[in-house]
């Protein structure tokens, strides 16, 4: 599904990303962690097309092709849906027709005909109903006034619309209280398929319980030093991130 | 011949034509065509008009009062109106009356035509009260309209009435001449308790060019509300001069909403008159404009008495080689304590080549106010754009979504349902998207 090798990035010529491999099949889970800072949502970033990041070397494949060359919105157009840690305000344009213009661009793109809008109210009433949203929620500007909870929710509810191939959740869990997290992983394991991958950002092991990896990758001031199992995070709650720096500089 | 000489001479014949029956108004007419032969057209040596030059315009030889009649059928002209909704309409073609497309009344209340109201005796009072009387009659052009009005909207609310329906003011153009110079002129007067609602709309039919000096006089007495709104939306050989005063009496609301996305050149004046406590003045605007059109947005609030307010909002959004000015002036007169006066003027620069001037200008004499103001001038936020991009939305329609975010809140004070719905359709026009749904 994914492929990323020897990536390097940089933002106004100073490297973040300095030689990045992960693998990412159909069918899995990864999750990343690490301080702040050692760029988690720069690589997001850089998966999900954002220029303001060059890359200096290295590659990025998405089912075997290289994507360099694909704008953002191509690569949404492929199945790529990133959760964004902080999701923008869009006064005067309700959630329901943001979703609406996301998925039918996607279509449009496809050559394929817009949603009819009965089979689009059916589905937004279906994930709405899977992430307990309510619906006046839905009638709502896209993130104005929604609190930290709200607004991570609201990407899921999103993903869940767009039923994407690679998802990347970046910090999806940050602001949510217990109830939430559990809606949300639910949310997520809903999407997932042998068809699907997911890569989940976060610091704390308690998303993990509910959206169980087979990967857990370090990421430490731009590079991945450690790859284990779920049992790593176990470990990295435990002990902290400093002997996972420690056995990097060594 | 100088297009000032041109006026100067024309009017003579003018005067000869028009056989006002009141001495007054004569009078009126002579000391302001003596003004404009004294100030002549504004140029960029005058500090109001630093941004704006309007030497390329004056280049033209305008037809200064059309012969030619010209026939509009409603079906070619009906998307300029604001038409699902039932409304009196006030229309002119060339600057001539076209009682074809118009709906006026005298049922309670006096929708009908400068012509009339300058002279017939039943409207004197009103005319004698009000004409000229807040227009500024040491402004050049101000002046040079009132030398030559004859035509415009009469539009007279007798007090304690609720007008149901808005009130469309509608100036088309056809240009049948090469060029040609329009100089409407409109009296509105709401009386005490009235409520009314007006749409403005200057609106050329041809590709000929077309210059409009326009002048309208509010008055809003005690506890009235008056709701004005401008559709400025012409097309590139049409440019405005819009020349709008507003007298507020005790405890009135007057509220201007400005949507300028097109037009050569255009050049809004519009100046409040707070006389009066507990006044409430409103005005905003969103502009949004591409190619080398030219936005100036001219305003003067003059607050005069205590504990009364102003909010002004007015966003801008400028692609290619497009220009903006806001100029803002806030005036509070040393009587005028409690005053809370408040002023916004944000804009975007779309692309690099494009140019905003903002310059607000406070004037406080008064010890005791509150007064705010800000401007800012910034390009479309990347992380947004990244966002919405990131969602599978296009560029191109990822903009327009956060161009419509940005401008957004300016509609929030709409109070008019149809002319919401057809401004987010402007819009969306404008910035060249089909989102899907209306914006
Ligand atoms: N657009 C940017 N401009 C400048 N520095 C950036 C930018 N984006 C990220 N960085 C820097 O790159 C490093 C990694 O940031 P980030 O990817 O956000 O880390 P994480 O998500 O792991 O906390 C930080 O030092 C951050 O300051
Ligand atoms: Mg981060």
């Amino acid at each position: 599904m994914l492929h990323v090798k020897n990536l390097h990035a940089s933002v106004e010529d100073k490297a973040i990303l300095k030689g990045i491999n992960l693998e990412v099949k159909a069918g899995e889970v990864h999750a990343i962690m690490g301080p702040n800072g050692s760029g988690k949502s720069t690589l997001s970033s850089v998966i999900a097309g954002k220029e303001e990041y060059e890359v200096t070397d290295g590659e990025i494949f998405l089912n075997g092709e290289n994507i360099e060359e694909l704008s953002a919105e191509e690569r949404a157009h492929e199945g790529v849906f990133l959760s964004f840690q902080y999701p923008v305000e869009i006064p005067g344009v309700s959630v329901t027709n943001f979703v609406k213009t996301a998925i039918n661009e996607t279509r449009k793109a496809k050559g394929e005909d817009e949603m009819p809008a009965s089979a689009m109210l059916k589905k937004i009433r279906e994930k709405a109903e899977l992430l307990e949203i309510d619906r006046k929620f839905l009638s709502r500007s896209l993130n104005e006034g929604f609190s930290g909870g709200e607004k991570k929710r609201n990407e899921i509810f999103q993903m869940a619309m767009l039923e994407p191939k690679l998802a990347i959740l970046d910090e999806t869990d940050s602001g949510l209280d217990i109830d939430a997290l559990r809606i949300v992983a639910n949310g997520v394991n809903k999407l997932r398929s042998e068809d699907n991958a997911v890569i989940v950002i976060t610091h704390y092991q308690r998303l993990l319980e509910y959206i169980v990896p087979d990967f857990v990758h370090v990421l430490h001031n731009g590079k991945i030093v450690k790859s284990g199992t779920k049992e790593l995070a176990l470990e990295l709650e435990e002990k902290g991130y400093d002997w996972i720096k420690q056995e990097a500089t060594v | 011949m100088e297009l000032k000489d041109k006026l100067l001479s024309s009017f003579m014949v003018f005067e000869d034509r028009v056989h006002d029956q009141s001495k007054d108004l004569n009078d009126i007419r002579n000391a302001a065509i003596k003004t404009f032969e004294q100030k002549g057209f504004p140029t960029k040596k005058d500090e109001d008009w630093k941004y704006t030059s309007l030497n390329a315009l004056l280049k033209h030889d305008y037809s200064i009062s059309p012969q030619q009649e010209t026939a509009v059928e409603f079906k070619d002209v009906k998307k300029f109106f604001i038409h699902d909704i039932d409304t009196y309409k006030i229309v002119f073609i060339d600057g001539k009356y076209s009682s074809f497309l118009s709906e006026t009344t005298h049922d309670g209340i006096d929708v009908c035509l400068m012509s009339s109201a300058l002279n017939k005796p039943k409207y004197k009072i009103i005319i004698d009260s009000y004409y000229n009387k807040a227009a500024k009659s040491d402004h050049s052009l101000t002046s040079l309209n009132t030398a030559f009005a004859s035509e415009g909207a009469y539009i007279h609310i007798p007090k304690n009435k609720v007008v149901e329906k808005p009130i469309q003011i509608v100036h088309f153009s056809t240009g049948n001449e090469a060029s040609l110079l329009l100089q409407p002129r409109n009296l509105i007067v709401v009386d005490e308790n009235s409520h009314v609602q007006i749409i403005e709309r200057h609106q050329s039919l041809t590709s000929n060019v077309v210059l409009t000096n326009s002048v309208t006089e509010i008055f809003a007495n005690k506890r009235a509300i008056v709701d004005y709104y401008k559709i400025q939306n012409d097309n590139q050989q049409a440019s405005l001069i819009d020349n709008t005063y507003i007298s507020q009496k005790q405890s009135s609301h007057a509220s201007v909403h400005t949507f300028s996305f097109g037009g050569k050149l255009i050049r809004n004046n519009l100046q409040f008159f707070q006389k009066g406590e507990h006044i409430d003045s409103t005005m905003k605007g969103i502009t949004i404009i591409g190619n080398k059109q030219h936005v100036d947005h001219n305003t003067l609030v003059h607050h005069i008495e205590p504990n009364c307010e102003s909010h002004q909002d007015y966003k801008g959004i400028f692609a290619d080689r497009s220009t903006g000015v806001f100029n803002g002036k806030v005036v509070v007169e040393k009587e005028a304590q409690k005053t809370n006066a408040f002023q916004a003027n944000n804009n975007i620069l779309v692309d690099d080549k494009a140019t905003i001037n903002t310059k607000p200008q406070l004037e406080i004499f008064a010890d005791d106010v509150k007064c705010s103001h800000g401007c800012t001038i910034g390009q479309l936020d990347k992380d947004a754009l990244f966002y919405l991009r990131s969602r599978g939305i296009p560029t191109k329609e990822a903009k327009a979504l956060l161009t419509y975010a940005f401008a957004n809140n300016v509609l929030e004070s709409v109070k008019i349902n149809s002319i919401k719905t057809r401004i987010n359709k402007l819009i969306a026009q404008k910035l060249g998207v089909n989102l899907g749904f209306d914006l």
